[in-house]
């Protein structure tokens, strides 16, 4: 359920500008705001700063070696799976990295094919991002398993009647967006957790737009499991999460074989390490680990719920403002229920990369097209929208300026 | 097929990295062909179809041609897009109509940007050069 939270802007928004370096670039002689959040966020000096250190100070390969540096690497890297592990009240053998959201999911994806048999169904959602949509239908290839959607409701939200019908006795796998990167809809996972539970499939949470920013405790939600990236989070990019319950990772066979996830080897077979380690093949991203681990200490800092309150503030002034422009229409919700700082819209005749063209003479940063959901998109008729979300460094004025942009857009294609 | 007609992007501009800056790209002629686009119809009965679509915006362009002893006798197209895209291959068809078969092969990257004068980084280049790609591609079926 929804919190009941106190709806204001972060109060030092301008310090926390000063803080990412990037936003002190100009395009076209302007100030950049940056509205494509959703693609990726923008990091810190704390982020860099950690990175670099790390480089200059700690750089070894971890789980190996009794050296000095081997010791700094190894400690760092396992802190960062600490500090992920309680950011989402996971414990730590449940935290695994990956490169990102999308290779958490291949790593279900695959792991998981070798319980599936023929006849089996997965379920996913209408709304879902090609990286949830195609794993699954590459096992369901190689399985005969079957996938299905649930649908929308016309005010873009996740058609509940219609999910408890999809999720049967057949379901092995549900797995479902917590937010769209498309809608800005958060949907609600737990409920379907629930119905996944009760037939006994397992859950999967695609949390890429959601861990950012809310406050998500696994535990809570009593997902099976949950996949994030770094870089959507102020983190570095090449660094992602597979939250997993210990009890399903202990069974499941590992994605990728090789150094680190092994116990013990011989010429004929090998058994496997300890959790997560089992599923961290090879020399992992350790620079980029100890990169997210200071994201989140610095999201932690802003406060979670804060960043909630900022984002359904700026959602809230930015549907207002977009709303009161002719042949504009959004995409998503039309209210901050249950939505997410992402609102993509159509701006009737100008196309969306034409739209984000004009939008960077101003300064600014959004993205146009299908935002790697095609068949979303083509559910709904469109072949492209615009994008504007938001994140910690936003402001009502960002939103103005982009206002301003979309009038005049409107007036060159008039 | 000569291996200089592909269309190929200049990874140099990739690498130059710089935020684009400020380019009056939706010139005059642009949106012109853009809002009132020429040859947008179907050849029902062509020597050549071909469609090219770029999936990162989502652009789509089908092209008709009726080739008739080596010479593009018509050329058309149908399809949507963004305004570089569309504009682009309007000006095309426009372009290659009564042109030898030999002569079209040989139209080049570069050709397409003087066709379009406007300075394009290397994002819209996708953009402006998918007609040529239609164009290339559709000949070589020939």
């Amino acid at each position: 359920m929804q919190q009941i939270i106190e709806i204001k802007p972060l109060e030092n928004c301008n310090e926390i500008q000063r803080d990412f370096p990037i936003l002190q670039e100009k395009v076209n002689g302007k100030r950049l705001i940056y509205l494509d959040n959703t693609a990726t966020t923008q990091k810190p000096d704390v982020v860099i700063d950690a990175m670099n250190e790390y480089y200059k100070k700690g750089n070894a390969n971890v789980h190996r070696g009794v050296h000095l540096l081997a010791q700094r690497a190894t400690e760092a890297y396992e802190r960062a799976h600490e500090i992920v592990a309680l950011f989402i009240n996971a414990s730590f053998e449940e935290v695994i990295f990956t490169k990102g959201t999308t290779e958490s999911i291949n790593l279900l994806a695959y792991s998981l094919a070798h319980t599936l048999q023929k006849g089996d169904e997965i379920v996913l959602s209408e709304m879902e991002h090609h990286s949830n949509i195609v794993p699954w239908q590459q096992v369901a290839k190689w399985k005969g398993a079957k996938i299905k959607y649930i649908p929308l409701t016309t005010d873009f939200r996740l058609d509940m009647e219609k999910a408890k019908e999809l999720i049967t006795e057949k379901t092995r796998i549900v797995s479902v967006a917590h937010m769209s990167n498309v809608l800005g809809t958060i949907n609600p996972v737990k409920e379907l957790a629930n119905f996944a539970h009760n037939v006994g499939a397992l859950m999967i949470v695609d949390a890429a737009q959601s861990v950012p920013h809310l406050h998500v405790d696994v535990k809570d939600l009593d997902c099976d499991f949950l996949c994030f990236s770094g870089h959507k989070m102020l983190g570095p990019t090449g660094i992602g999460v597979l939250y997993g319950k210990k009890e399903h990772l202990e069974t499941m066979e590992p994605f990728l074989f090789g150094g680190d996830m092994i116990s013990e080897v011989t010429y004929e077979d090998a058994t496997w390490n300890d959790l997560p380690w089992k599923f961290e093949a090879g020399t992992p991203n350790i620079a980029e680990a100890v990169g997210l681990a200071k994201a989140i200490e610095y999201l932690q800092k802003i406060g979670m719920e804060n960043i909630r309150a900022h984002d359904i503030y700026l959602t809230s002034y930015a549907l207002e403002q977009l709303t009161k422009i002719n042949r504009v229409t959004i995409i998503g919700p039309k209210d901050t229920e249950n939505r997410g700082a992402i609102i993509s819209f159509t701006v009737e005749n100008i196309h969306p990369h034409d739209l984000a063209e004009i939008l960077n003479r101003h300064g600014i940063a959004v993205r146009g097209g299908h935002h790697c959901a095609m068949p979303l998109h083509q559910k709904l008729g469109l072949t492209g929208t615009t994008r504007a979300s938001f994140y910690v460094y936003n402001t009502k004025e960002d939103i103005d300026t982009m206002i301003t942009a979309i009038q005049e857009a409107q007036e060159i294609f008039k | 097929m000569k291996k200089e007609n592909i269309v190929m992007i200049n990874r140099n501009e990739i690498a130059s990295g710089q935020l684009i800056e400020d380019k009056d790209i939706y010139k005059e002629n642009i949106l012109e062909h853009y809002k009132y686009p020429q040859n947008k119809r179907e050849i029902k009965e062509c020597t050549i179809k071909h469609r090219e679509f770029n999936p990162l915006c989502g652009d789509d362009i089908t092209l008709f041609l009726n080739i008739d002893n080596e010479k593009i006798k018509d050329a058309a197209f149908l399809g949507h897009g963004c305004a570089i895209s569309q504009a682009s291959i309007s000006m095309l068809t426009e372009k290659v109509k009564g042109m030898k078969v030999e002569e079209a092969r040989n139209i080049k990257r570069d050709d397409i940007l003087t066709m379009l004068g406007i300075p394009l980084g290397v994002v819209r280049m996708k953009c402006a050069l998918l007609s040529l790609k239609a164009l290339t591609k559709g000949l070589e079926k020939q």
